[in-house]
């Protein structure tokens, strides 16, 4: 309950910011258009306005101060004005129209979702080959920790317009982005999970004369999990990172990449932001559900967090 | 034909080596530790070529390992240009700002338990969201030369080193700062010579997951408007006029500052937390 207080008194104090924010960074807008309707302003032409700071004018427009977080296509839109935008975009609009962000976000969402069922599921294969077989471990290893280390996102645009160029194009192209991100942290974890009994455990099946399926499915497999979800999520956020970057290069006409570009081609800065909410929504989401199953897998499975 | 039959055999020669070498009793040895992924890779990028070579692959599909090689020594003065462009101007500038910022931010956190408890929760929450989204909103605001990359990284490092270094500062237990109370140390004493240290492997940790995003955040941010220079414009562009050859020595660029980069930190980690159980091994 304490925390819980804690955490909004954040989220305000953020939100407060973020509305003060919207004054300077807007107030040069909203004087070029009082000036054009007509008001009175100090100082009066817009290139005596230019060289001078953004404080300076608020102090000496504070009439201004309120029009700043109503602008139509203001630099930093005010946080209910984003609010607005999410709620006209996924409530109002129809799912079928272009415009529904629940239409973008379903686009970018089944090329997130297929490319992480493909990079987990090969992930944890090849986990289980690196852990039983001791040449694989060693040579493949060392190479799927430092991919960790280089942006292997750039590989990206690449892929899609090798894929565009041999025929394949529409969802598959991002899942595959989507899958080689997820895939490599999976690995990591998947190995580090299933290594992590200790060797009494394993001398223990060992007596048993268990065998090494027998193991694997007893012992290594169970007590992988808590590793396995940490890496889930790490890899699902990558995912959706992946997807909404490999909708950018094509120009892609649908999705929340697509929708992020278009916003900026255009200076539909309140279409970015509700579509930058959109993806973390989206983000958030998806972890909140791995997290959930985590619990319920792994309380029916015994374990106590 | 023949280049295919070549590749295999590469291909079982390599795993056939390796599986002596991985079976062998000098196993563990520091040499055969490396000797082995070496192997690997250059079995990989064997087959690689000869698999391009012997089925004719176009090279708007994928150039061989040799033309990209090429490409990459013919072309080593725009590559550095990009490199200091992006890498150098963009990450590592918008790098050291993020850092920076955090660590400051959670020395200031740290002071209050009531901020600590707010802001931990949101700062594991916005970590996990795809930052790289907010590259068009900062393109537009700095323009489109290296501020906007620099800003676009500051806000992608900027909260896994601070919840990194927030949790850290928690490491200490509770009879360390009691055995500094009864020294009479004052805040900062206590800070600097027991908390910071304790809190440094976590540091690290932060710094070291910072500085991959550091580098997605540079490129991808290119991909929303660039200067006629740098990794993220000359991939786009290259793309687009299909010299993947160009594609793939960026790549490589990005590979090795990438793995150099995370190499200088875990280098000066170990510099600095020598004490710690996991880097005496």
């Amino acid at each position: 309950m304490k925390s819980l207080t804690a955490i909004l008194t954040v989220v305000a104090a953020i939100i407060g910011l973020w509305y003060a924010a919207c004054v300077p960074m807007n107030i040069k807008g909203v004087l070029d258009a009082a000036e054009r309707a007509g008001a009175e302003v100090t100082p009066a032409t817009a290139r005596e306005r230019r060289d001078m700071g953004e404080f300076g004018l608020v102090a000496g427009n504070s009439f201004a101060i309120a029009d700043t977080w109503v602008q139509d296509r203001p630099r930093l839109p005010a946080p209910h004005q984003v609010a607005v935008e999410l709620w006209n975009t996924t409530v109002e609009k129809k799912i079928t129209s272009k415009r529904s962000l629940i239409y973008h976000g379903q686009v970018t969402l089944s090329a997130t979702l297929l490319g992480f069922a493909i990079g987990t599921g090969l992930g944890i294969l090849l986990a289980v080959g690196i852990v039983h077989s001791k040449v694989m471990d060693m040579s493949v290893m060392p190479w799927a920790i430092v991919s960790q280390t280089i942006p292997i996102i750039a590989l990206a645009p690449m892929i899609i317009v090798v894929l565009y160029s041999i025929g394949v194009q529409g969802l598959l192209p991002k899942a595959i982005i989507s899958a080689y991100l997820s895939f490599f942290p999976v690995v990591v974890g998947m190995v580090k999970g299933l290594r992590s009994p200790d060797h009494m455990q394993l001398d223990l099946l060992k007596t048993y004369n268990a065998s090494t399926a027998q193991g694997f499915w007893k012992l290594r497999l169970p007590s992988s999990m808590p590793y396995l979800f940490a890496s889930l999520k790490i890899g699902i956020a990558a995912s959706l990172v992946g997807a909404i970057v490999g909708e950018l290069p094509t120009g892609a006409v649908a999705g929340l990449g697509a929708r992020l570009l278009a916003g900026s081609y255009y200076g539909q800065t309140v279409q970015i932001w509700s579509a930058l909410f959109a993806a973390a929504l989206l983000a958030a989401a998806l972890v909140a559900l791995l997290g959930v199953i985590e619990r319920v897998l792994l309380g029916r499975m015994g374990v106590r967090s | 034909m023949i280049m295919v039959v070549l590749a295999v055999i590469v291909w079982c020669a390599g795993w056939w080596v390796n599986s002596r070498l991985a079976n062998s009793p000098q196993s563990q040895t520091r040499l055969v530790q490396l000797l082995v992924p070496g192997i690997f890779g250059l079995t990989i990028l064997l087959v690689w070529e000869l698999l391009v070579r012997g089925l004719d692959v176009s090279l708007v599909i994928l150039p061989a390992p040799s033309v990209i090689a090429a490409r990459f020594a013919e072309s080593l003065p725009i590559l550095w240009a990009d490199f200091m462009q992006t890498i150098v101007k963009g990450a590592l500038s918008g790098y050291v700002i993020g850092c920076g910022a955090a660590l400051l931010t959670a020395v200031a956190v740290d002071r209050s338990d009531f901020l600590r408890r707010g802001l931990l929760p949101v700062g594991n929450f916005v970590a996990a969201l795809p930052i790289v989204g907010t590259a068009p909103i900062l393109v537009m605001w700095f323009g489109f030369d290296w501020q906007s990359k620099a800003a676009v990284v500051v806000v992608m490092v900027f909260f896994p080193v601070l919840v990194n270094t927030v949790a850290g500062l928690r490491e200490t237990d509770q009879m360390q700062r009691d055995l500094m109370q009864t020294y009479a140390a004052s805040y900062w004493q206590s800070f600097f010579k027991l908390r910071l240290p304790a809190a440094l492997p976590f540091i690290f940790n932060g710094l070291k997951i910072a500085t991959t995003l550091a580098l997605v955040g540079a490129i991808v941010a290119e991909f929303f408007g660039s200067p006629t220079v740098g990794m993220g414009f000359r991939i786009s562009t290259s793309v687009g006029q299909l010299a993947l050859d160009m594609v793939w020595a960026e790549i490589l660029v990005a590979a090795l500052a990438g793995s150099a980069f995370y190499g200088g930190m875990v280098l000066i980690e170990k510099t600095l937390t020598f004490w710690h159980p996991s880097q005496r091994g």
